[in-house]
């Protein structure tokens, strides 16, 4: 039985919206920014007025790393500054992890690894028109 | 930190525990004690004296209850603020706000870690985070790592100039009896290591070792009459910017910029009036960012001030003496052994790397991912 107003915790959304290939994030109308990761306080104004939305899921590459594991295979971890002006955690695939590069436009894709794990938001690079 | 009384407080006791690779068997709280006694012998203060008590530690989620059980006592005050490796300069801020409010008078704040004795898995909580960890970021270095591939591509800092970090750190270290590694360390041999993280190498990251020590806090008119000369606190500053490295607003600015504003301006100080710096070095990319932030040369300007030996035994800028987190020893949250080699050099007591005429230390503690960054400034008698 519900007890009190959320249904849904900020995480569930999120990941319902990935799930239906959806990259959600959440916009504060009253300083009229984005907020990522999503919660449910603003942590620009304290209210928890916050409306979700869905990227367009273009964005630029802001920093980028290559993982060496002591087994397998180096792979790219990067922080992406998507153009609605948050910030998320994500890799790039489809190209060499030492080939991402600061300032690369990349554009949003699911990836679904299957069995228990939940579906995540990586990149891929963006042909410029 | 607006409140606190510059001077009004000293730093009396200091002492390392057992470090590097300790005994089989031994506990976090076997280190924190160790610390304790031997930080108290160094002040010639007694268990009996103690009615503040301090600690943090990856390995107990209650450690100063642990700790007090273990010692005997019953301290009035009790204080267990735990943000990282730079726990312990926040410690130092609330043990004297303590003792200027009469809420205790001989504050201990301890420390202990046997990462490297039980695996660096085992000495801490795995923590998941939905929007990070899936991603399987080599933590904590691939948030430093991300912070410096900002920094190399805003301000053209190359790995060269990282490694000459690593480089000077080993110089001092090689001067410190104390220090973990005991071998001469080339910027090439940096270059050429393992990669971890690019753009580190495993000797552009911290040590992981077992280790630990014990600072006493007490006040300025109780410190007169003790055994060592009082290392003053002049001013403290915090700043927390973020805890996650996904939520760090600006890659190449850390809090260590308003944590050193505050602590400057309690202190009335400027960096051109430090005459020894201690960073926490976990990453080479920290101590050019430190040095930037806290004001001892221009943002981006960093690789470029580190280089040359400038930061060396060699150089004009004594910079993590006791050989840094890279090559004396790091535990894990490396900020209480930093201030106990700032204490030593105000003392004068660190023989072979000791810096000249030294009157006035800076302590930088860096917790977290870039996260919670904590300055002390501590003086000797002629700076109060």
């Amino acid at each position: 039985m519900q007890m009190s107003g959320s249904p849904n915790s900020p995480l569930a959304v999120y990941l319902n919206h990935l799930s239906r290939g959806e990259l959600a994030y959440q916009y504060s109308p009253k300083v009229q920014r984005a907020v990522f990761y999503p919660r449910l306080v603003c942590p620009f104004t304290g209210s928890d007025e916050l409306e979700w939305r869905i990227s367009a899921g273009l964005g630029t590459v802001h920093a980028t790393t290559v993982v060496h594991p002591a087994a397998g295979e180096p792979y790219n971890v990067a922080l992406i500054d998507c153009d609605e002006g948050f910030r998320l955690m994500s890799r790039v695939e489809d190209i060499p992890p030492d080939q991402v590069r600061i300032g690369l436009r990349v554009r949003f894709r699911v990836h679904r690894p299957g069995g228990d794990e939940p579906p995540m938001p990586v990149f891929t690079p963006e042909e410029e028109a | 930190m607006a409140g606190l009384l510059r001077g009004g407080a000293a730093i009396v006791g200091v002492a390392e525990s057992d470090l590097g690779q300790v005994a089989d068997d031994m506990s976090v709280f076997d280190l924190m004690a160790q610390g304790v006694r031997r930080a108290l012998d160094d002040c010639g203060m007694d268990l009996s004296d103690v009615d503040g008590l301090f600690s943090a530690t990856t390995q107990s989620r209650m450690s100063v209850l642990g700790l007090a059980e273990y010692l005997g006592i019953d301290p009035p005050f009790l204080g267990s603020t735990i943000v990282g490796g730079s726990s312990f300069e926040y410690h130092v801020a609330q043990a004297v706000g303590a003792i200027q409010l009469g809420l205790c008078n001989v504050a201990v704040i301890a420390y202990g870690s046997t990462q490297r004795s039980v695996g660096r898995k085992q000495a801490s909580v795995r923590e998941s985070n939905p929007y990070e960890t899936p991603f399987k970021p080599f933590l904590p270095a691939s948030a430093y790592a991300l912070a410096a591939s900002r920094h190399m591509h805003q301000f053209g800092t190359t790995r060269e100039q990282l490694a000459a970090v690593a480089v000077a750190a080993r110089e001092w270290a090689l001067l410190n009896p104390a220090a973990w590694e005991k071998k001469p360390l080339t910027i090439d041999e940096v270059l050429s290591s393992r990669m971890v993280s690019y753009p580190f190498t495993v000797r552009d990251c911290c040590l992981v070792t077992d280790g630990g020590g014990a600072i006493v806090v007490t006040s300025a008119e109780r410190a007169e009459s003790l055994r060592k000369k009082p290392a003053y606190v002049l001013g403290c500053g915090q700043s927390t910017t973020h805890a996650n490295i996904s939520s760090m607003t600006d890659l190449t600015v850390t809090g260590a910029l308003a944590a050193g504003q505050a602590a400057y301006s309690m202190a009335k100080l400027g960096p051109s009036d430090v005459d020894v710096i201690e960073l926490y070095d976990a990453f080479t990319i920290n101590t050019i960012l430190f040095l930037e932030d806290l004001g001892f040369c221009k943002k981006g300007e960093g690789g470029a001030f580190v280089s040359g030996g400038r930061i060396s035994p060699r150089g004009s800028v004594p910079v993590n003496t006791n050989g840094g987190g890279l090559s004396y020893c790091h535990p894990g949250m490396y900020g209480l052994l930093i201030l106990i080699e700032a204490v030593r050099q105000l003392r004068g007591e660190c023989s072979a790397r000791q810096v000249k005429d030294c009157e006035v230390a800076l302590v930088h503690g860096n917790g977290g991912v870039l996260s919670s960054q904590a300055t002390v400034l501590l003086g000797s008698e002629s700076t109060v």
